[in-house]
């Protein structure tokens, strides 16, 4: 019969010769092999000491920013809803009332902004599509609860702390210190 | 009244000697399972148990704590007091060979010498063989007692394993015993010891290599783990064991490959011999030199247990056809090649 291709290799099938049958041999050939990588480098990383670095584009969980006097950059404009291709966040808009002005920074905020972290697909559209800078997606990345309920993260769990009030939690959410 | 008086002393003197003897294997079993884990580790570029503990050294009390706490669960159908019985059997059988190695030589202590072996009885090895045979019937009994086909399979695959290998392994060793012309081991160990006399694997490496590959076979170690391949085969014959009956069953195999490991060194690598050292010499050295011995033993001991492991992570097991195929028309001809080899030299040398 004419080959298909030129790649054909034709496999031995000769019966094993009465050294090969015990086997010893090769058996001696693998161990040596084995023994050789007692002595290889482990590349395994002790995890929760040891972090191996992100990439800078590396895309966690997300937060919500504040500006530079801890105010909520955030105005509930809705295009990040628009942009997120998963359909993972909802928003309440309000109106900023007299004597708020230390806590949002535009006359109109998000009361309550919702990202369902279970059907979020972390392709960061929505960092881009933000004009306030407001939502920017962090190195964390292990989320981890108990029911479906607790991964629909709200504020309280999304707002980074205020630069103000709490400066050393600021800090360690925005990763300058460990 | 004479006939009545017991020596007291040597039967405290025996209880003590078997208490210590029965919690080492057991230490040194139990140690060996973490050893396992690093060794596997190690030779797979991973770092290995090092959570419990100073570098994972609490990692078998874990284990043990673990299994100890599992619900204990004994099947409707099955035959309840042979399900019990199989465990404590193959558990009971590994311990009990112990009994006639020789752990070192003689010790003084209150005044009294104590000879560090529980019975050195002159049928020594057959005794060994014996008891190893009988480890075979916790495997039997516990999966005939499971009242479950899988289990059956893999207890019938493994006492056809071990009788296959048994056989094999008593003809090489009739070789050695023809050398020796003892089956004691404390006489098997002095013969060796002796000035101008090598280890007895100088005489007979093939009869200690295919002592080593029926050993293997025996406590059931990969390449030849048939009876319980754990990740196929529904576990083997221990499949609806739970909590520490099945770590009896997997104790077990560790005090086996512990038990082996100090009958090969015993019989073919001179058991508490110290190497390239004239005992005889510097016998005023007296305990420290008993105690040398022991930890000498117990280098030889590592080194083998090591052995098994190296073997383990490196080649996968048989197919069922290989294993026979290779116990009766490789190991069985080859075995008896050696007795005839050594039959004939022995008559020749001795004219």
């Amino acid at each position: 019969m004419q080959a298909l291709t030129n790649r054909v290799k034709l496999v031995e099938r000769k019966p094993l010769t009465f050294l090969e049958k015990i086997y010893l041999w090769n058996i001696l050939k693998g161990m040596l092999i084995t023994f050789s990588h007692i002595f290889k480098k482990k590349p395994t990383i002790q995890y929760p000491e040891v972090k191996r670095p992100f990439s800078p584009v590396f895309r966690g969980l997300h937060v919500l920013n504040r500006d530079e006097e801890g105010r909520e950059r955030c105005t509930a404009c809705g295009l990040c809803a628009v942009a997120c291709p998963a359909e993972a966040i909802t928003m309440e808009a309000a109106e900023r009332l007299p004597g708020e002005e230390h806590l949002y920074r535009e006359e109109k905020y998000a009361a309550r902004y919702e990202i369902n972290m279970l059907r979020c697909i972390f392709c960061g559209l929505c960092e881009e599509a933000c004009p306030k800078d407001a939502v920017y997606l962090s190195e964390t990345f292990a989320a981890a609860n108990f029911n479906r309920e607790g991964f629909i993260y709200g504020k309280e769990n999304l707002l980074i702390p205020n630069p103000k009030t709490e400066p050393e939690a600021y800090a360690k959410a925005k990763g300058l210190t460990n | 009244m004479t006939l009545l008086s017991i020596d007291w002393f040597l039967i405290i003197e025996k209880l003590i000697l078997i208490a210590i003897i029965i919690f080492a294997s057991l230490g040194i079993a139990l140690y060996t399972t973490f050893a396992e884990r690093k060794v596997a580790a190690i030779l797979q570029d991973r770092p290995g148990p090092n959570r419990a503990g100073p570098g994972g050294l609490f990692q078998p009390f874990a284990d043990g704590l673990k299994l100890i706490m599992k619900e204990e669960i004994i099947p409707n159908t099955s035959n309840k007091f042979l399900f019990v019985l199989g465990p404590a059997l193959a558990m009971t059988a590994a311990l009990m060979t112990c009994a006639v190695v020789p752990w070192g030589d003689k010790i003084v202590a209150f005044g009294r010498t104590v000879v560090l072996q529980i019975a050195d009885i002159n049928i020594g090895i057959l005794y060994v063989f014996g008891v190893v045979s009988l480890g075979v019937y916790g495997i039997m009994i516990g999966g005939w007692a499971s009242n479950n086909k899988f289990s059956l399979l893999a207890a019938l695959r493994g006492a056809s394993q071990a009788i296959s290998y048994e056989l094999a392994m008593g003809i090489s060793l009739i070789a050695l015993l023809m050398i020796t012309g003892t089956l004691q081991l404390g006489e098997i160990v002095k013969q060796q010891m002796q000035p101008g006399h090598f280890w007895n694997i100088v005489y007979q490496p093939l009869g200690f290599l295919l002592f080593l590959i029926c050993a293997f076979a025996e406590c059931n170690r990969t390449p030849f783990d048939l009876p319980e391949a754990e990740n196929e085969l529904n576990m083997g014959y221990h499949q609806e064991y739970s909590s520490m009956k099945l770590g009896f069953y997997l104790f077990a195999e560790y005090v086996n490959m512990f038990i082996s490991s100090v009958i090969m060194a015993t019989l073919f690598f001179g058991g508490y011999d110290i190497p390239f050292f004239d005992e005889a010499a510097h016998a005023n050295w007296g305990n420290w030199l008993a105690l040398a011995g022991i930890g000498c033993l117990m280098v030889k001991v590592v080194l083998f247990i090591f052995f098994f492991m190296w073997v383990r992570w490196t080649i996968p097991r048989f197919r069922y056809d290989q294993l026979m195929n290779l116990g009766w028309k490789s190991m069985i001809p080859l075995a008896l090649l050696n007795m005839l080899i050594t039959g004939a030299v022995v008559l020749w040398l001795n004219k």
